[in-house]
């Protein structure tokens, strides 16, 4: 493997190891309100909103386990879909890219 | 910057996917075509370096928060088209895994921080370098400028169809239907969080990676001058 491609691949690892961080940032982003936030902005939440914000139910919604409030548990679910996320669109794009690829 | 289910109606959300169709073939008819396999670890890469740089988010004053997106440095190595593609599969599965983008918005989330970003980027940077060494300290600026106006111009794009939400659709009882807030709100609220803040993350993040590259090996770069002479070199002589 050429070395800069290694020295990527340690970059990754070190992102995934200290995505934590990114749980530091409290509050909410502009437009990704959640249903009870619109609420108390606005007195209502739009209908169409309401019945769309519905439709998918992620498993790993908010890169958190469901149901698990605990500080650990955010941390490991946070860590763990860096993990996945790193491993599946980079597992993904290798398998098809060596698939496509002239060599 | 991810546009959640039930802030776009229908009529931006489908025209997103009427946009996106198109433009996912043709990206993915030009890797096919280019692709090379040295190429690989890099566009792998790029997918998931995109995926985790999001997951930093960033508190700015005011309770907000937000994050880098890496579309620059991505189309700057590996060219806006496969940018598309790799940027799009790390937005797809986010939208699905972690419900951090919602499904009918996928399309318009990839236009947005899958193309329209790179592709400005990647222009930006070229426009920006001139015809200067790639080594030059000049390229660093026009990376991190590139990070920086780009991710500005995909939260300004975001705040856009943000906006237009509530002149498309209003309910029978006068109130809006999908996202509430108008363009005068929606449009100075993404871009203004964009450009104090978070594009100076991009441009920093842009930056210390291109002068990384610049150090280690400027022929990953996508459509650097050393490796095609590199590749003319290896070709035996016609002639």
């Amino acid at each position: 493997m050429e070395k800069i491609v290694k020295d990527f691949a340690k970059g990754l690892v070190v992102l995934i190891i200290l995505a934590p961080l990114g749980l530091l940032a409290v509050g909410e982003t502009f437009g990704e309100w959640s249903n009870e936030e619109i609420h108390e902005k606005l007195g209502f939440v739009p209908q169409g909103l309401e019945r769309l914000s519905s439709l998918w139910g992620a498993p790993l919604a908010d890169y958190a386990f469901p149901n698990d409030e605990s500080q650990t548990g955010a941390i490991t679910a946070y860590i763990l879909s860096g993990i996945l996320g790193v491993a599946i669109c980079g597992g993904l794009l290798y398998y098809v890219g060596k698939k496509i690829a002239k060599n | 910057m991810h546009i959640p289910d039930g802030y776009l109606g229908p009529y931006t959300y489908i025209a997103f996917w009427v946009i996106m169709i198109p433009i996912w073939y043709y990206a993915g008819k030009r890797l096919s075509a280019e692709l090379k396999s040295r190429q690989v670890p890099l566009l792998a890469m790029a997918a998931a370096f995109s995926f985790v740089i999001m997951m930093f988010n960033l508190p700015i004053p005011g309770g907000s928060t937000g994050h880098a997106v890496g579309g620059a440095i991505i189309a700057i190595v590996i060219g806006p088209w496969a940018s598309v593609i790799a940027i799009s599969v790390a937005l797809v599965l986010q939208a699905l895994m972690f419900g951090d983008g919602g499904i009918t918005a996928i399309a318009a989330n990839c236009f947005n921080m899958a193309v329209a970003m790179p592709f400005c980027a990647y222009y930006i940077y070229k426009f920006a370098s001139g015809n200067v060494v790639i080594t030059s300290s000049r390229r660093v600026i026009a990376a991190a400028v590139a990070g920086y106006i780009s991710l500005a111009f995909a939260a300004a794009l975001t705040g856009f169809e943000f906006g237009i939400q509530p002149l498309l659709h209003i309910g029978a009882n006068g109130l809006p239907l999908y996202m509430p807030y108008p363009l005068s709100v929606a449009m100075p609220a993404m871009i203004l969080e964009h450009v104090l803040a978070f594009g100076f993350v991009e441009a920093i993040v842009t930056a210390l990676i291109f002068s990384y590259i610049q150090r280690t090996d400027t022929s990953i770069l996508f459509g650097d001058q050393s490796r095609a002479n590199r590749n003319k070199s290896n070709k035996p002589a016609t002639t």
